[in-house]
């Protein structure tokens, strides 16, 4: 409990000791948490993660993937994970920057996966959103649409849904729309 | 005689304080051991206590007035917010000419004006454009925000000031305490926040129900509501339409976008119930607010804050809750810290010798009984010292592992540091976060650490 006496005696001993330095930023305790998340990853064999910004700024990452499974395999994609403030309160924004034909990815990048959204809880962490954008390319699902044409193909025509993939990962059009060529020389 | 357009007469002095006098001057059961009652307390609590209050909204004015009628004479308030013309049903040191000005400058003049001898210094920015030194000069921080971000800061800065002596016993004179309100609709919510002693705003976040959220694809494909329809056009339909744009829910525009998108989404689903106001509610994700239970809140707040200043009385302990949904209920219950909290715990005290390099380190907290952690990672204020993995960031840190710790924490002759690893618990190995405190044998500090308790 406070007191007024102490205080009028602690302001006498902080005018004192006026020449300290001044006190440096905390890290937040979503950059800890964020910490530590990175310090555990354990990525699956088709998946690199990358700093963009150095070692110290974490909140801001990418992390490719090379399926190793499913009609993605041969391709490369990269996404930009924004860790919030508010982390793990709020999940990270995830979002794919390689343009991709997918069902559940849409032309801007937009990536509809449950746990990044509805489903997501605080004991949740980076590693279970990396092994869930996996699965996206081991197994696109036609039930959760974001490009609602590809999903039609993928439910209709599973055949003309892997040409499709294989098309637009050349660097062809799939319909009007164009795609950049992701194998590798 | 008054013209009907005149204020009536404030109370003179020092008939507006009977009844704060009254509480000051008598001594009672349920006052603290230091209360040491007597008239000339409502004088010390206006010369020597400064007062933070958090925000300039619906808390934040009536926090300034209850805290200016509760004998506090120096105020200063922070808010980064300009006045909304939506705000002046409930936010009562508001008029229509102060529109687009800022909260913490009108509402620090308005009760100046009505309230003689009170100074309200208004900081018209965001809390995290402060130094950490601004926080220092309050004896008390009240808080009238709206989120957990700016609580959660606010609070990581308060527990910053916190110390423990070599016994892990808090400092008493680095102990910064918070009063924290917060209200939504009819429910509402004090508690009393004394680093050290209570637990702080971090070792109960977890209680926060997240934030509701609807699938992408839902929006996209399927909407069933209107704040489908909105939220499509706020997070889809805006970067489909305005590539590389940044949205900003201030702009009237952008937000005019947003509601006609909507609109046109919701007539082609046959959805009924977007509006301009509806959207705005969803896209900036607005409670309703009562401006009595604001009233209710900040008065239980200001109440705790002149307990804890002063000691008249014991403060709650340490959380109150308000309904006033169905009739009224409030009731009080008694949080518990976490022990190992990041930003209020002791952390575990490290001895080292300033030769000791960060590898010596990472192999005492191995040996270390209070942490038998292996595989430890390093950070320290933001600067990661070692990270164990990902690959990259191992290789970007290794450089580190021969460099003497004192040199790595820039000489300091204490810091607080955190690692992570795999530490025992129980008989186990699990992955754990914990807080150090790293001090460097033989080297002097010259100031505080010989306070007596």
């Amino acid at each position: 409990m406070l007191n007024l006496i102490k205080i009028k005696g602690q302001k006498k001993e902080d005018a004192a000791n006026a020449n300290g330095k001044p006190a440096a930023k905390k890290q937040s305790p979503g950059e800890l948490r964020l910490h530590k998340d990175i310090a555990e990853l354990n990525l699956p064999k088709s998946t690199r993660i990358s700093f963009p910004n150095g070692k110290d700024d974490l909140m801001n990452f990418e992390v490719t993937i090379r399926p190793d499974e499913g009609y993605y395999v041969g391709g490369k994609f990269v996404f930009t994970f924004q860790v919030p403030p508010a982390y793990p309160h709020e999940p990270p924004k995830v979002k794919c920057k390689t343009k991709v034909y997918h069902p559940n990815i849409d032309l801007e990048g937009n990536v509809c996966l449950n746990i990044l959204r509805e489903d997501w809880k605080p004991v949740l962490n980076v590693n279970t959103i990396v092994y869930g954008l996996n699965l996206l390319f081991s197994q696109p699902n036609d039930e959760d649409p974001l490009n609602h044409e590809a999903a039609a193909v993928l439910r209709d025509n599973p055949e003309k849904f892997e040409r499709n993939v294989q098309r637009a990962m050349a660097g062809g059009y799939v319909g009007e729309t164009h795609f950049p060529r992701l194998f590798r020389r | 005689m008054a013209s009907p357009d005149e204020e009536p007469p404030a109370p003179t002095e020092p008939d507006r304080w009977k009844d704060l006098d009254m509480i000051l001057s008598r001594p009672g059961n349920l006052v603290d051991a230091n209360f040491d009652p007597n008239p000339g307390l409502r004088d010390m609590l206006g010369s020597l206590v400064e007062v933070l209050v958090v925000g300039a909204g619906g808390l934040g004015c009536e926090l300034l007035k209850d805290l200016a009628l509760s004998g506090f004479k120096n105020l200063h308030v922070i808010d980064m917010d300009t006045i909304d013309v939506s705000n002046l049903n409930r936010q009562f040191l508001f008029r229509v000419q102060d529109v687009g000005k800022s909260k913490a400058e009108v509402a620090a003049k308005r009760v100046m004006e009505r309230v003689s001898g009170v100074s309200i210094v208004p900081h018209f920015c965001r809390i995290e454009d402060k130094e950490i030194d601004f926080y220092s000069q309050f004896q008390i921080i009240v808080l009238g925000l709206d989120s957990i971000e700016a609580r959660s800061y606010i609070n990581s800065v308060a527990c910053g000031f916190l110390e423990y002596d070599t016994d892990d016993k808090p400092i008493p004179e680095t102990v910064k305490p918070m009063v924290d309100g917060g209200t939504e609709g009819f429910k509402g919510h004090a508690r009393v926040i004394i680093p050290g002693k209570t637990p702080c705003f971090e070792c109960n976040i977890w209680l926060f129900p997240p934030q509701v959220k609807f699938p992408l694809c839902t929006l996209a494909e399927t909407p069933r509501t209107a704040a489908h329809c909105i939220e499509y056009a706020h997070l889809i339909k805006w970067n489909e339409v305005h590539p590389g744009k940044t949205f900003d829910a201030d702009d009237a525009e952008h937000m005019q976008w947003i509601y006609s998108e909507a609109l046109k989404r919701a007539e082609l689903f046959g959805i009924s119930g977007v509006t301009y106001s509806f959207t705005q509610g969803v896209v900036k994700n607005i409670i309703p607010a009562i401006a009595s239970t604001n009233a209710i809140v900040s008065a239980a707040c200001a109440l705790e804050a002149l307990k804890l200043i002063s000691g008249c009385s014991k403060t709650v302990s340490n959380y109150l809750t308000y309904n006033g949904l169905d009739g009224t209920h409030i009731n009080v219950s008694e949080f518990v810290r976490d022990k190992d909290c990041l930003v209020c715990g002791p952390g575990t005290l490290i001895e080292l010798d300033t030769s000791s390099t960060l590898s010596e380190f990472i192999k005492m907290l191995e040996e270390h009984p209070k942490l038998l952690m292996s595989r430890a990672s390093v950070t320290h204020e933001g600067n990661n010292l070692y990270m164990q993995s990902p690959e990259v960031l191992e290789q970007m840190t290794r450089p580190n592992l021969i460099v003497p710790m004192s040199e790595l924490l820039h000489g300091a002759p204490r810091a607080t540091v955190h690692v992570t690893g795999m530490a025992e618990n129980n008989g186990r190995k699990v992955s754990s976060l914990r807080k150090l405190r790293v001090a460097f044998k033989g080297v002097d500090e010259a100031s505080k650490m010989d306070t007596t308790v």
